[in-house]
């Protein structure tokens, strides 16, 4: 078991020789995460400068944009998106994290039905399902209400989130539980003790993949909020013009935007794939 | 070693499925305990998601535009009838299928790959990985305007500038290549999701094994066959699974970067009843269209799925 | 283990509390200070509407105890969202934005209150001062039922120096309209290949590529639908206008035009990278704006639309405020929009923002009365207004038709029509079908809306 995990670590301590795979990774790396790269650069331009042939590398620089983008009050819908993907992600562990457990280590009998109807859930269009759901909120009085929005990114990522903690939980060997059992701890306190820390990296990995997905959603957002509820995939659409230059400050906007879940995927990412690969310990 | 453990997992399900068979009948209460877990998750969903799909099967049945006011009334299956006889909705549904097909696969293919590269050590891995998933973190309004306009804008983008630089003369990809540019701009955000599912079942795999396999003189590439591939295989199905449902529903990319056009080239089936239900305001007819979709998606989801399945139930292969 | 427990329950609990703290916060709108009186507001998102939102402070000073909250999106979303909305009866806004598409429509469905009874009733507001056109585009039986903000039409904006080194004359007669045919041949001598001779909208949308290819069908002498309703869109004059449009384009316009709308025109023309652009007068203030294009300024030359039978060819459009019937706030509302569209609203543009900014094309007294902006408006602003003048929605074709309106078709199957059409007028932009196999195309939708139109 120990060799395992020594070995994994090992590999990390190898000695850093030059590899031509190294060299590989680092194009792809670049070529990937160029787009990102000239849509922050394109945000410190003026518009004359956002798009030109040929492309501007070097320009003087200019903070006006983000100035434009704080001018129209970034606040509200930064907290509206904090508030909503986070609570989101919360009630969908919440609600995942015991169903997930309930479809794989102790085995319902209809665990194909029930996974099959949570995915199911995702296979209607929104946009064909959007003047129902406006009708709905707005009888219930939940209309531009931060919480409608809550109560819609749960159902969304459910799904997801079930079925990836699923895998985690699967993952856990089945000797932990019966040495557990054996133990004399009770069902409760085998799960606490023993199962969730191991699958805990696995759970922080899927709130990221809530996480994004909830800050990122937009077709909700722009139908049933309007000023009290918007988000910050709204807020960013408001920045292209019809007749008018946007290049420049809708990169801006959208480095704004991006800016938090991107700062949050960083710090994460790390934990993220030990996390996803807990497995290692056997 | 792996004769042991092909026994060991009959066993072990043989096992199983004779404690399953006792159960039933003999403990309702520890039935329903183990189901208490799931019902919160499955009654929130039920609540949340089937009262409006109730609601827009009732639409569906309705001719209803809603700038025509007083235009409201029942028509039963008309809109479905109108649906099958829109040539344009199967054009746009291939368009879809295609979409969807291309894009998973060419994303899984190259997270794989991706994966694979990060599994070694070199200098500046945590950097590459770090740049690698950036993509998909980027809200998906503002990555596809980026790329239709910084990147693949005929006169003033980066792409037609590179290529100028090697003499070929300007391409318009938007224009020409409508659908496949969508699926470059997706593939370009999903490929880092699929590739940490995949690195995270690579980092999982059990290093001995493939000591022990290298040790008897096997060949790298018939170590990734026969070894890494199949281990990874839950985690790629994985990602094919969530990718696929997911890009069903895909909107953002066509809207801002084709609108579906050169006519109807690049337009999927969201952005479609999107145009019918905003642009029309055909009420009756968007909801229709969102049945079908559902009806035709559930139809291919439970047959592939099934598939998927054989490998989801079960216990991994034994260390 | 045990620490773990606790601080994730302390995690939990914050996070509980900073819920309930934001649902207090959030579900009480009117909570905020003294303020009771809201006012909510939908834009679309062009430059003179940011302005305005920078301004609103100005506002609020003015009115204390009335706060305004703005909801702003791009053109499409705007659109569907706002028509959602008031279709439904939503109470989300207060004062929404709507085009010279909408307004009569929804004012014949009593979706909107009548705004020259609450004009009449404010003093100074100058109801006549509004462009005639305009104020009849916006207006059902008399009165107006949402009020302009900014107008346009549609002109040639062409570079003078560039057509001084190819020895192009243009008659200097203030009246002279130039034909289609002379500006093809315009686009065919200055076209080089780092350069566009014309640059044309081709992007699909039914207030892209049609706003400009509607007035070229107009002065072609074609028409959507003849009186009876019979589509005419495979008609030889229909045929020729999208044919000569569509070639022009090809042999003399931008590259990748199928996905070209202002923006990228606006881009091109500002880089130096197109000789001409055929689009809305509100170009200027991104043109003439020395910040973005320093390079450019005193360069542009401005011409009427180009014509072909039909004379005075521009298109007439303009962004307008209107207050929704099932508002919550109708007074706040009226008196937010009277501020925004009045007179002194302009001055106030003029000496916070620059003159250039000051939202063109609604008021007459903003070209007759206001001496600064006639000051830097010299080369554009007299044609701008002419060009607004002279439309006729009513009255847009060669021959008589049962519809009005000069770039669309003022019925509400216009935007799902148009929107089909355009796809396949860009697609026949693009190369990938004929100009006959599109029209083809259109003209089955057409038909199609015709026939329900018949049927009446």
């Amino acid at each position: 078991m120990t060799a395992t995990l020594e070995s994994g670590v090992a590999a990390k301590k190898k000695p850093r020789k030059f590899s031509p795979w190294g060299v590989v990774a680092w194009i792809a790396a670049i070529g990937f995460f160029f787009p990102v790269f000239w849509m922050v650069l394109t945000a410190f331009k003026q518009e004359g400068d956002a798009a030109t042939s040929p492309p501007k590398l070097f320009f003087t620089p200019t903070l006006d944009q983000f100035g434009a983008v704080f001018d129209q009050g970034i606040g509200p819908s930064m907290l509206n998106s904090l508030f909503a993907t986070g609570m989101s992600t919360l009630l969908v562990l919440l609600l995942g994290v015991p169903a997930a457990f309930a479809l794989s280590l102790r085995p319902v009998r209809k665990t194909q039905d029930a996974l099959f109807f949570f995915m199911s859930t995702k296979m209607l269009p929104i946009v064909a399902a959007i003047l129902p759901l406006y009708v709905i909120v707005s009888n219930i009085g939940l209309l531009d209400n931060i919480w409608a929005l809550v109560i819609l990114y749960t159902a969304m990522n459910l799904p997801i989130a079930v079925w990836m903690m699923r895998s985690f939980f699967l993952e856990v060997p089945g000797e932990l539980l019966e040495a557990a059992s054996l133990d004399g701890a009770s069902l409760w306190r085998s799960v606490r003790e023993v199962i969730l820390p191991l699958v805990s990296p696995g759970i922080a990995a899927t709130a990221l993949i809530c996480v994004i997905f909830a800050w990122n959603e937009f077709f909700f957002a722009v139908n049933l909020t309007a000023v009290n509820a918007q988000t910050m995939p709204v807020y960013l659409v408001g920045f292209i013009a019809g007749e008018g230059q946007y290049w420049a400050v809708l990169s801006a906007a959208a480095t704004m935007s991006a800016l938090p879940v991107i700062l949050c995927g960083w710090f994460a990412q790390n934990k993220l794939v030990r996390g996803l690969s807990f497995g290692a310990i056997k | 070693m792996t004769l042991t453990a092909d026994t060991e997992d009959v066993v072990a399900e043989r096992v199983r499925k004779i404690r399953e068979a006792k159960d039933i009948g003999v403990s309702r209460a520890e039935g329903w305990r183990r189901r208490g877990p799931l019902l919160p998750a499955l009654i929130f969903m039920l609540v949340v998601t089937q009262i409006p799909f109730l609601f827009t099967l009732y639409y569906s049945t309705l001719s209803w535009n809603l700038v025509r006011p007083g235009s409201r009334h029942f028509v039963g299956l008309n809109n479905y009838l109108a649906v099958v006889k829109d040539s344009q909705f199967w054009s746009v549904a291939l368009n879809t299928v295609v979409l969807i097909v291309g894009v998973v696969i060419i994303s899984a293919a190259l997270g794989l790959l991706l994966a694979l590269l990060l599994d070694r050590a070199f200098p500046g891995r945590g950097v590459v990985r770090t740049l690698l998933i950036t993509p998909f973190l980027v809200t998906p309004v503002a990555a596809a305007l980026i790329w239709k306009t910084t990147i693949l804008d005929p006169t003033n983008g980066i792409l037609n500038w590179v290529l100028s630089l090697m003499g070929i003369g300007p391409v318009d990809w938007i224009g020409q290549f409508p659908l496949t540019m969508v699926m470059v701009e997706l593939i370009w955000q999903w490929t880092p999701f699929m590739m940490l599912l995949i690195l995270a079942g690579l980092q999982s795999m059990p290093r001995d094994i493939l000591e022990a396999g290298r040790v008897d003189g096997a060949g790298a590439f018939q170590l990734f066959r026969e070894l890494t591939l199949p281990h990874l295989r839950r985690f790629i199905e994985l990602g094919v699974v969530l990718g696929a449902i997911y890009l069903v529903n895909t909107f953002d990319a066509i809207y801002m970067m084709t609108q579906g056009g050169p006519g109807i080239a690049s337009a999927n089936l969201p952005f479609y009843i999107y145009q019918r239900a905003f642009l029309g305001f055909d009420m009756g007819q968007a909801a229709a269209m969102g049945v079908v979709v559902v009806i035709f998606t559930i139809a291919i989801a439970s047959f592939a799925l099934r598939l998927i399945f054989k490998s989801f139930t079960g216990k991994e292969e034994a260390a | 283990m045990t620490t773990r427990r606790r601080v994730i329950r302390k995690v939990m609990a914050a996070v509980a509390a900073v819920g309930v703290a934001f649902t207090a916060g959030c579900s009480g709108a009117g909570s905020l200070g003294a303020a009771d009186d809201v006012v909510t507001i939908a834009l679309v998102s062009n430059s003179q509407m940011t302005d305005a939102q920078k301004l609103s402070s100005e506002f609020e000073k003015a009115n204390p105890g009335t706060k305004l909250k703005f909801v702003t999106l791009s053109e499409n979303q705007a659109r569907a969202k706002i028509t959602m909305s008031t279709a439904m009866g939503g109470t989300e806004f207060d004062v929404v934005m709507i085009s010279n598409y909408e307004a009569p429509q929804w004012a014949k469905n009593g979706w909107l209150h009548n705004l020259s009874e609450l004009a009449a009733k404010t003093p100074g507001y100058d109801e006549a001062d509004f462009i005639p056109t305009l104020r009849n585009a916006l207006s059902y039986q008399g009165n107006m039922y949402a009020v302009p903000f900014y107008g346009e039409s549609s002109f040639l904006m062409y570079r003078k120096d560039l057509f001084e080194q190819a020895g192009i004359h243009i008659n200097p007669d203030p009246n002279y309209q130039p034909s289609w045919q002379d500006v093809a041949g315009w686009a065919q001598e200055l076209k080089n290949p780092g350069r566009a001779g014309i640059c044309l909208r081709g992007k699909p949308g039914w207030g892209e590529v049609l706003a400009p290819l509607g007035t070229v069908m107009n002065t072609f002498g074609g028409r959507w639908f003849d009186e009876n309703w019979n589509a005419q869109l495979d008609s030889p004059q229909v045929k020729k206008a999208v044919e000569f449009y569509v070639d022009l384009v090809k042999r003399s316009g931008e590259l990748g035009a199928a996905s070209t709308g202002f923006q990228e025109c606006a881009n091109l023309f500002g880089q130096g990278q197109t000789a001409m652009w055929y689009d809305a007068t509100s170009a200027v203030a991104v043109l003439e704006d020395p910040k973005a294009y320093p390079d450019l300024q005193g360069k542009i030359g401005y011409l009427p639309a180009p014509i072909v039978e039909k004379p005075n060819s521009g298109w007439l459009f303009t962004w307008a405020l209107g207050i929704p019937k099932a508002a919550k706030n109708p007074e706040g509302a009226w008196k937010f929009i009277s501020w925004m569209t009045s007179k002194d609203y302009m001055k106030l543009v003029g000496e916070k923002l620059g003159w250039a900014r000051v939202p063109p094309g609604s008021r007459t007294s903003t070209y007759t009365q206001l001496p600064q902006y006639e000051a830097i408006s010299k080369s554009y602003g007299p044609l701008t207004l002419r060009s607004i003048e002279n439309t006729d929605p009513q009255h847009p074709t060669v021959q008589p038709v049962p519809y009005t309106g000069v770039q669309f078709v003022a019925i509400p199957e216009f935007q799902d029509l148009g929107t089909r059409v355009s796809q396949q007028i860009s697609a026949a932009i693009a190369g990938q079908k004929s100009v006959d196999e599109a029209l083809a195309q259109s003209q089955e939708y057409a038909e199609v809306v015709g026939r329900s139109y018949q049927e009446k």
